[in-house]
């Protein structure tokens, strides 16, 4: 699974870790993540992320 | 070093503060700075001819000449930027050509937004952990992101044991005394709680995390330098505003209550009367602010200080009265926690305002133990009775929380 990083504020998305403060369980994919998912340090939204290089 | 009007102030052996006071500024962008504000900026004379930050662009010149007062100008050597917002890099694409500096820090996203508000300046980022050296003493740089933006960072420079703490710790307070011991520690203690509530409580979690990590970056700190408000130069004041930091992001719920309502024929007027007068019955300290007379940054301080807050308002066209609206927005993004909340208001016919503030309320995870109440046109009697003595009730709950 791809890892994600916020475009804004450099957060990355770690599917195995997940975001538990939020809900989210370890293993979700990004893409599996709600539509109102937003990033947990400066809250942008999911279209505000880019896969890592 | 040359005769100046304006000029610089000596803070340490090797760091004078050459920045600014804007005296008269009171809307910062929608901040009711009702004393005024500072842009602190400061100019490090080492081998490396060093400047920490810079102003809003209005005080450029009057800080090019504070600098001037020590040092040609042209001998800046390194430039730092802890923070890119405008108040602090307004001044830096006048300085930068001005002075044409070998190297511009910031942190890795702060150079990017440099570049976005004022194009390119070949900004150099650097990161926690990085230090460079500038003579006598060597910068090192710790990443505070989101504290209060994406690119904040922090610099300490170690031959005179300074942290330059950005927007951290500061409050808009302008004056012509430097240091926070010249002041009285009242009226410190309530802009620097106006700052945090305003400015950073939406970081809470973030601001005790970085507190928890201080010690272990063990850096021996003797003065702390913000970009805004007076200075920290001793031990005690030092700790002083640490613990009020810790205080104010642990967000404990306090026995005090806000009511804060709008009101168009004083009907929500007569409501929030009532029921802060029910509160007060309870023993519990009540504020009492009309929006039409209040900012909304003032009532912010009061949310972040009340463990009750209570929100009136009437209905205007099937929705809460705009004022309400736009306060409820503000106060949402700034996420405060532990609270008990209530909700009222007053109608002529379709009484919707109440019911969406309490759904406000509810979005921000105010705990509401009381169903809003919202009367018609005028409030009877029995319906006055019946506030205040919701008003009592959820004074004696946070008496009880508060325990």
């Amino acid at each position: 699974m791809k890892k994600y990083v916020c475009n804004i504020c450099g957060y990355v998305y770690d599917p195995e870790v997940g975001d538990p403060a939020n809900g989210i369980a370890a293993g979700t994919p990004f893409e599996e993540l709600p539509d109102d998912w937003c990033c947990p340090d400066c809250g942008v939204g999911k279209d505000d992320f880019a896969p890592e290089e | 070093m040359k005769e100046t009007v304006f000029g610089a102030v000596r803070i340490s052996e090797h760091v004078w503060w050459v920045g600014a006071a804007d005296w008269n500024v009171r809307n910062f962008h929608g901040y009711l700075t009702d004393r005024g504000s500072s842009y602190n900026a400061f100019l490090i004379v080492d081998e490396k001819v060093t400047l920490i930050d810079a102003v809003k662009a209005p005080f450029t010149k009057e800080m090019l000449d504070r600098v001037a007062s020590v040092i040609d100008p042209e001998k800046i050597d390194y430039i730092v930027s802890n923070h890119s917002e405008p108040d602090h890099s307004g001044g830096l694409p006048e300085v930068i050509a001005a002075v044409k500096p070998e190297k511009v820090f910031a942190s890795v996203i702060g150079a990017k937004t440099l570049a976005a508000y004022y194009g390119e300046l070949n900004v150099t980022p650097v990161k926690t952990g990085d230090t460079i050296s500038i003579g006598s003493g060597n910068l090192a740089f710790v990443d505070t992101k989101m504290l209060h933006w994406p690119d904040s960072m922090v610099t300490y420079y170690d031959a005179d044991k300074l942290l330059f703490s950005q927007d951290a710790f500061g409050m808009h307070l302008a004056g012509s005394m430097m240091w926070a011991d010249e002041y009285d520690k009242s009226l410190l203690e309530y802009e620097a709680r106006k700052y945090f509530a305003n400015i950073i409580n939406l970081q809470a979690p973030k601001v005790l995390a970085l507190l928890d990590s201080l010690p272990g970056l063990g850096l021996d700190i003797q003065m702390v330098l913000p970009d805004h408000g007076p200075m920290w130069r001793t031990q005690e004041d030092i700790a002083w505003i640490l613990s009020l930091y810790r205080d104010f992001a642990e967000q404990k719920p306090r026995p005090r209550a806000l009511v804060a309502y709008a009101t168009m024929w004083h009907s929500t007027g007569i409501l929030a009367t009532a029921f802060a007068e029910g509160v007060r019955s309870a023993g519990v300290e009540v504020h009492l602010a009309d929006l039409a007379e209040n900012d909304r940054s003032s009532i912010m301080t009061h949310v972040a200080y009340s463990g009750l807050i209570a929100f009136g308002a009437p209905t205007m066209n099937n929705q809460m009265f705009p004022a309400m609206a736009d306060t409820l927005c503000y106060v949402k993004g700034l996420k405060p926690q532990n609270k008990l909340g209530f909700a009222f208001g007053s109608c002529g016919w379709s009484g919707e305002g109440a019911k969406q503030i309490s759904a406000e309320l509810e979005a921000m995870g105010v705990e509401q133990p009381e169903k809003f109440i919202q009367v018609k046109y005028m409030p009877t009697a029995d319906e006055l009775t019946a506030i205040r003595d919701c008003g009592k009730r959820l004074a004696e709950q946070l008496l009880e929380k508060c325990k």
